[in-house]
């Protein structure tokens, strides 16, 4: 199958040497809903600049729906539409007028960039707003303009740059609702966001970024099967021993009293035998964290 | 490419119109009062110049003065914003080539210089009776003029990186070059030395000329002006090109 986006040594050194990417390969499929997680400065922004030419690569290939960006950029240019996370429109101008112009720029005629522009800004509510300045629109607004100017030259893939920062709940529900219609349509999209609820809702598949590099890539359900896979925090009515048993599952000490075992081919009920026989007995017993946010501390070397 | 192209001139109309009362109207009546009082009072006591009365041996220098800023602010202005407010990623993702962008800029310019100039001359009209030698040379020294400081003010656009620098160039270089420039006097009147000097200054090719479609005389052959301002455009669309291309100050 196509994919929709291939990179492929992925390298990006500013000119203060600071290295952002280092050789990051990811590929996402056609069709998916796809988070990209990283925490801030892991690179996530310079990898959708170059990704939307905004940035030069230092090195290494990015595929669009199989046309390399270096030979076919306009080609490239025309599939991808951006959501980015600063607001980057002309306040100045008219709500309407900036959907209107960056139609134009993809070579949509005024009149059939109007219809477009007007079932885009009902849709993000903003139709009462169009002839209003950008500027006066509040900060959820923008963000929702933002999302209709990625829009409005119908790119078959959509890059969303933290779409919800800012936004409120009612509107971040009524926006993933809108992005899952879109997705269901075809359209493939890929996210950055702070949320990971927001990532763990919306998204198929999802890469960790961290420090440039891409630090894990897989299936949503896996990952999250991974971090729920019991993973418990047991507590012990006597103080541990020093050392602890070498048993069938990992243990991990977590104070004098409580260790963390994460169960694989074990069920809790042979844990709790196998740790008894260990002469440890357990008074208590309760999940760790099960949230996608564990994982990603984890593998982000951010837990405590 | 044709419908990209129309929209940033269409885009850049629309900005420099909205704000008509700081693009449009202060220098037509700045420039108009200027022309008036400079050229109407004071020039009555200087006597001919040229041939022809001060008065109207300035206006065609004049005008040409309104056009060569406001083609400059205009692009300078419009690209150094869409630079500060991040919009100039708006037409970076998009597939506009290079060129167009750049076309679109300078067509912006040179719009605003018109309507400008025109402005000026209107308003001039109601208090003197103004003569066209030839119409035609005054259109091309129009057209040369802004497009060269359209691109002037874009390749400023570029390099700046706060406002203090889209205002430095206009205050001292470009003034300085037009006052220079033989918008006031005619260069004959100075002595050699500076005579020689003010033909390494574009601007008094452009006044030369543009003086030359209004009066009918010149200091220098239309040929050669229109040769210089030609060349320093293909010299400047080059750089500005390059820049652009190369995303100087727009990408890292």
């Amino acid at each position: 199958m196509l994919q929709a986006l291939s990179i492929s040594n992925l390298t990006k050194t500013y000119a203060n040497n600071m290295k952002a990417l280092s050789s990051v390969n990811l590929s996402v499929e056609q069709g998916d809903f796809f988070a990209l997680l990283g925490s801030n400065g892991a690179g996530k922004t310079t990898m959708i600049g170059i990704i939307c030419s905004l940035l030069n690569k230092t090195s290494g290939e990015v595929l669009v729906l199989g046309k390399d960006q270096s030979k076919h950029l306009n080609e490239v240019k025309r599939m991808i539409g951006l959501m980015p996370q600063e607001f980057n429109f002309n306040p100045f101008e008219p709500v309407e007028e900036i959907l209107v112009n960056q139609a134009g720029y993809y070579g949509i005629d005024r009149s059939s960039a109007k219809a477009q522009a007007k079932i885009l800004l009902k849709r993000m509510e903003l139709w009462d707003k169009r002839l209003d300045m950008a500027k006066s629109l509040s900060g959820g607004m923008k963000r929702r303009l933002m999302l209709a100017r990625a829009l409005i030259h119908q790119p078959k893939i959509l890059i969303l740059d933290e779409p919800s920062a800012g936004v409120d709940v009612e509107i971040r529900r009524s926006m993933w609702k809108f992005l899952r219609e879109l997705n269901d349509q075809g359209m493939t999209i890929i996210l950055t966001t702070h949320y990971l609820e927001e990532a763990e809702s919306l998204c198929r598949n999802i890469a960790i970024l961290d420090k440039g590099k891409i630090v894990e890539q897989t299936s949503m359900k896996k990952l999250l099967a991974r971090v729920s896979q019991q993973v418990l925090i047991l507590e012990s009515i006597e103080q541990l021993p020093n050392i602890l048993p070498t048993l069938d599952f990992k243990i991990e000490r977590l104070d004098a009293y409580s260790i963390q075992v994460s169960l694989n081919d074990v069920n809790i009920s042979q844990a709790l035998i196998a740790l008894s026989e260990n002469k440890i007995e357990i008074e208590h017993v309760r999940s760790a964290q099960n949230r996608l946010e564990t994982l990603f501390l984890r593998l982000t070397s951010k837990a405590g | 490419m044709w419908i990209a192209y129309k929209t940033i001139v269409v885009k850049e109309i629309l900005r420099f119109t909205r704000i008509w009362v700081q693009t449009i109207f202060p220098p037509v009546i700045t420039t108009s009062l200027y022309l008036l009082i400079f050229g109407g009072l004071m020039g009555e006591r200087i006597g001919d110049m040229q041939g022809v009365d001060y008065l109207h041996f300035i206006i065609p220098g004049i005008i040409l003065m309104t056009v060569i800023q406001n083609s400059y602010a205009n692009t300078v202005s419009s690209f150094f914003l869409a630079k500060f407010n991040n919009s100039i990623e708006e037409l970076l993702i998009s597939p506009v080539s290079y060129w167009v962008i750049l076309l679109g800029y300078i067509s912006g310019g040179i719009v605003r210089g018109f309507v400008v100039g025109l402005g000026v001359f209107i308003a001039v009209s109601f208090f003197v009776e103004l003569q066209i030698y030839n119409i035609w040379i005054v259109l091309m020294t129009f057209l040369l003029t802004a497009i060269l400081f359209s691109l002037a003010g874009f390749i400023n656009a570029v390099f700046a990186k706060s406002f203090d620098d889209i205002s430095i160039v206009p205050t001292f270089i470009l003034m300085p070059m037009t006052y220079l420039g033989g918008i006031f006097y005619s260069v004959e009147i100075l002595p050699e030395f500076w005579q020689t000097l003010s033909k390494f200054n574009p601007i008094y090719y452009m006044v030369d000329s543009f003086r030359m479609g209004f009066l009918g005389s010149s200091t220098t052959d239309l040929l050669v002006s229109m040769l210089v301002l030609t060349t320093m455009i293909m010299v400047l669309a080059i750089v500005a090109f390059y820049l652009l291309k190369k995303g100087v100050n727009i990408k890292t």
